[in-house]
């Protein structure tokens, strides 16, 4: 399975990278939303992406609606990683097109979790 | 062990205070204390001790020892239980009951339109709100059913919470789904309020199942997850007695993942479900289900 990881935090992608490693994955870390995108162009080969609300230009949100334009990409499982916990939030989200959500902070087994959720097995 | 479980400098207690309660827990839930749980006893009691207004765990200790029992000792016992737990734990046990159990329990019983669940330790109160929420997802036509839906733990302290069904974020955040989340909360300030319509579903009261059981209607789906793992081999093979006695032949009957009736009462079986695992009385030869 590959996981692409799209957070502007260092220290953010270095946490969500060593948890889905060691989960099995495959895991590509890129620090904004065009870098996302950019990949995408070329390789549409994920399972899964965990996306960061608040990123440097193209915001979380406008990626997931962007990725779910993208065609054959959806069986891709979307789940915000974020700091926003605003009930609304998590419906912008999940109206955008994300399937799951879970609010910062959070730990490994949450995570894994969250992934049971969206029915990956871990 | 959990970071609230680290004992507080000074709330040492004498191995002769630790076995007083050790006896006390045993006799009056049952629960097993084994050797070296010291921190465990000195960090759970810290917080009822200080509300009390003891100076430290061991003068909260002894004044229980030097009275007779009571209410505050009722509150150590509960104080002392583990209380984990999270929306949805495990989630295959609740896959199997939206996909599997409910629907098969709704079909049989859809001449009598009466259901009956009862979670027999249900802590904070997401394990049944969890099997409410799949109700009010999924089983819209049990409008009009009888529906007993019961749910109960040794803490009053636990089933006050459930009754009032609010979460923090970090409960919230632990096996609910976001659809969920979204669908069934309300968000006041810093906390997640289950909605009136779901919290209502189930009936919260207090049971001891160490003491006799006020529930005795026959049941059909009976959750008693994680809780037969603090009781010793007696207990639990009395606890499971009492199930075969309250389940209807064709009811279930779900444990925890670690949690197994083999080798303590040899008349269940095992059913698998999904991936999960499920409990029915054996029924006696020439009995159909
Ligand atoms: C670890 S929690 C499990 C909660 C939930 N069933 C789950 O699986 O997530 C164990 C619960 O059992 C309760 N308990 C312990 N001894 C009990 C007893 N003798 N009678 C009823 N409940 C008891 C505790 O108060 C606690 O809420």
């Amino acid at each position: 399975m590959r996981a692409l990881i799209i957070d502007d935090s260092r220290a953010m992608r270095s946490i969500l990278v060593g948890i889905l490693d060691e989960a099995g994955f495959d895991t590509v870390p890129v620090a904004d939303a065009e870098e996302a995108l950019a990949l995408l162009d070329s390789d549409r080969n994920f399972e899964l992406a965990l996306v960061d609300w608040n990123l440097p230009a193209m915001s979380g949100l406008e990626l997931v609606v962007a990725l779910r334009k993208i065609p054959n990409l959806e069986d891709l499982r979307l789940m915000m990683v974020t700091t926003e916990t605003e009930l609304e939030r998590v419906r912008e989200a999940l109206d955008s097109g994300a399937d799951e959500y879970i609010m910062k902070p959070f730990d490994k087994e949450m995570l894994l979790e969250k992934l049971t959720l969206l029915g990956i097995d871990v | 062990m959990r970071a609230s479980d680290l004992p507080a400098p000074q709330s040492a207690i004498s191995p002769l205070a630790f076995d007083y309660i050790r006896r006390l827990v045993r006799k009056e839930s049952s629960i097993v204390l084994d050797d070296g749980k010291t921190y465990l006893v000195t960090s759970r009691l810290g917080p009822l001790a200080r509300e009390c207004r003891f100076e430290s765990v061991a003068a909260f200790i002894s004044h229980l020892q030097s009275t007779s029992t009571g209410k505050l000792h009722t509150l150590a016992v509960e104080a002392i239980a583990t209380t984990e737990t999270s929306f949805f734990r495990d989630h295959h046990p609740f896959a199997a009951l939206r996909d599997e159990i409910l629907p098969e329990m709704v079909r049989r019983r859809s001449t009598s339109r009466t259901l009956s669940i009862w979670s027999a330790a249900c802590s904070s109160g997401q394990e049944p709100h969890s099997i409410a929420m799949i109700l009010r997802d999924r089983f819209a036509n049990l409008e009009g059913w009888n529906l007993q839906l019961a749910a109960s733990d040794i803490s009053r302290r636990m089933t006050d919470r459930a009754r009032e069904g609010l979460y923090t974020q970090l409960e919230v955040n632990r096996g609910l789904p976001a659809p969920y989340l979204v669908r069934f909360f309300e968000q006041t300030e810093d906390r997640w309020l289950l909605r009136e319509d779901v919290r209502k579903l189930f009936r919260f009261f207090h049971q001891n199942l160490a003491e006799p059981w006020s529930v005795v209607a026959p049941v059909d789906i009976l959750i008693l997850r994680n809780v037969l793992i603090y009781f010793d081999v007696d207990m639990r093979r009395e606890v499971l007695r009492r199930v075969r006695g309250l389940l209807r032949p064709d009811g279930y009957l779900l444990l925890g993942s670690a949690e197994t009736t083999l080798n303590i009462d040899d008349l269940f079986t095992r059913v698998p479900v999904g991936r999960a695992v499920f409990y029915q009385v054996t029924p006696k030869k020439g009995q159909e289900r």
